[in-house]
């Protein structure tokens, strides 16, 4: 994505044609106008409606909406919300702690599939199913496969003599299970970037370090691992993202409980709007998460350019 | 040599135990579709497979699941068209046109943001806006909701495939006298073929898999997939056998297009992001 406006940005403007006809200037306009109609109608307006709704209070009184202005309260309202710093908190560890596994996972399985030559593209093929089965779907594959009654995982752990646990409904492993739900999903994904980012590197660097001497470890750590790191850091990129619009598989496994021990962020949004109906406050914190999303954004655009990391 | 093939059998092994923890609980789930709800509670090994789940899911009065095949494979498809022709004329224009540096940035970074929002924020402001045009429970509204989430990705992607073909080809046809309309038509589309089958079904498999906006803007008639799934985990009493059967049908679209289409689908799952 960051890359995608490297490369439009990078792209060398025609030296042939110094302007445009009218024709062109029209197709010009023509070809973008629905993709910019979309965004502003879709996009930029119901932020713009977001922002509005999140000064005000949105009462029903005869099938009639009644808008009535309150300035900050919502957004000063956020500060003490304990449910609101709840979801912060589990967003941030749910998305760290399930990428970086999905990264470590997904790099080894990669790694490992780049020294086999049959049977790699059978690998691949399946370990691309999980990205491509619905997240709710996903969901209630893990609510049976933990179920304490009947559940594989716990049978499977009985055989080694570990007793049966609660691994959803209690509060002390709610949250870790849903990242390892979710390292389940998203690790394929990882391991599909990186097996193509290393099947794209240079052979002649590994064959010079070969007769150099190295061995596995050191080629891993000083050829294979600084030659990555532009695709690691699109993919860490890409995931975070992803990891933290995560929905659908709290929706299904735990509904953000046991307590608040799996409320991540786009849980706490969804009852706000939808289970208690306060448009308002919902609003103003809908507003305060794009807010903090556009300001990741900055920082690690900025940091980008600074560094001059990738591409 | 004798080292490589010293080590070959370890990397099999491991990464044939990668393979069992994906299929495992994909396989375990379609077989508890087949199983009585005692036969899951008691777990036998073996068991008698039963067709009266799907028999349940598909064709009994009170499920509406066949109608919620329809509506995703609907939804799925118009905002599929919907999204890839618009990314499409997008990528073109801000790649072939001559845009300000400035529009194309601009653009190009709120496209960025949109991406990370969670679509949750967005749902009840879409939600509103539908009422407002009389589009709430309709397809539309949530046609045009999944075109506009898978927007920027879409144009992500296409601008790669686009940018992949050579001027040349474009400098020629304009020697040639071929205004715009022409050089998309005859010279651009044809090369970016592949490109837009990747995109399209990338496209379709994440409208069929979204849940948040579909969740907030259909009803029961208009109901997809996901949400009629999610409605089992609601139930007081779950109804695990069945709920395994509606999950094995609901994974029928991406088993197909893994066995049919997988070449696209590590194009465009890949070339968006390392390009």
């Amino acid at each position: 994505m960051a890359a995608a406006q490297a490369q439009i940005q990078s792209s060398p403007r025609r030296p042939t044609q110094v302007f445009e006809d009218r024709g062109q200037r029209l197709w010009r306009w023509l070809t973008f106008s629905p993709a910019l109609a979309m965004m502003l109608a879709l996009s930029v307006l119901p932020i713009a409606n977001l922002f509005l709704t999140s000064f005000q209070n949105i009462t029903w009184a005869d099938g009639q909406q009644v808008r009535t202005w309150v300035g900050l309260t919502h957004y000063q309202a956020l500060f003490s919300d304990s449910l609101f710093g709840a979801g912060i908190s589990n967003t941030l560890i749910f998305a760290f702690g399930a990428v970086a596994g999905q990264m470590v996972l997904g790099f080894a399985m990669a790694l490992l599939c780049t020294k086999i030559v049959r049977g790699r593209v059978l690998y691949r093929a399946i370990f691309i199913l999980p990205i491509l089965i619905p997240g709710i779907v996903i969901g209630a594959i893990w609510k049976l496969m933990l179920n304490f009654d009947f559940g594989l995982v716990n049978k499977a752990l009985g055989l080694v003599g570990i007793l049966p646990h609660d691994w959803l409904g209690s509060p002390e492993t709610a949250l870790f299970s849903v990242i390892v739900v979710d390292i389940w999903h998203w690790t394929p994904f990882c391991f599909l970037l990186f097996l193509a980012g290393l099947e794209s590197l240079p052979q002649d660097v590994f064959e010079a370090a070969r007769m150099d001497g190295a061995g596995a470890w050191q080629e891993l750590i000083y050829v294979t691992l600084p030659l990555m790191i532009p695709t690691i850091v699109v993919t860490f990129a890409f995931r975070l993202v992803l990891a933290f619009k995560v929905f659908d598989e709290v929706y299904l496994l735990t509904s953000g409980g046991p307590g608040t021990s799996t409320e991540v962020i786009s849980f706490t949004l969804y009852q706000r709007f939808f289970t208690e109906d306060k448009a308002g406050y919902g609003s103003a914190m809908s507003v305060t998460v794009i807010f903090l999303v556009s300001l990741l954004l900055v920082v690690a655009l900025s940091a980008r350019r600074r560094t001059g990391a990738t591409s | 040599m004798s080292r490589r093939t010293h080590s070959a059998l370890p990397v099999h092994i491991t990464l044939a135990i990668g393979a069992a923890l994906v299929l495992v609980p994909i396989i375990w789930t379609v077989a508890a579709g087949f199983r009585t709800q005692i036969s899951l509670l008691m777990g036998d090994v073996l068991f008698t497979p039963i067709g009266s789940n799907f028999a349940e899911v598909l064709w009994s009065k009170t499920s509406d699941f066949l109608l919620n095949y329809r509506n995703s494979i609907i939804v799925g498809i118009a905002s599929t068209l919907l999204c890839v022709v618009v990314a499409t004329l997008a990528a073109f224009s801000l790649n072939r046109m001559r845009w300000p540096a400035w529009t194309v940035h601009l653009f190009l970074a709120w496209t960025m943001i949109f991406h990370m929002i969670p679509p949750v924020a967005l749902a009840s402001a879409w939600f509103t806006m539908a009422r407002a045009v009389g589009l709430e429970n309709t397809f539309t509204g949530l046609i045009l909701a999944h075109a506009t989430l898978n927007l920027p990705m879409a144009i992500w992607l296409m601008a790669v495939f686009v940018r992949d073909v050579p001027k040349e080809l474009e400098e020629a046809a304009i020697m040639d006298g071929a205004d715009t309309p022409h050089i998309l038509w005859h010279v651009i589309l044809p090369l970016i073929t592949p490109g837009l089958a990747a995109t399209s079904i990338l496209t379709f498999i994440f409208s069929w898999n979204e849940f948040a906006v579909a969740l907030t803007l259909t009803m029961k008639q208009t109901a997809t997939v996901p949400v009629a799934i999610a409605k089992f985990a609601q139930d007081f009493e779950i109804q695990y056998t069945q709920m395994a059967a509606s999950a094995a049908l609901a994974m029928v679209p991406a088993i197909l297009v893994l066995l049919v289409a997988q070449r696209y689908i590590v194009k465009g799952l890949t070339q968006g992001a390392v390009k």
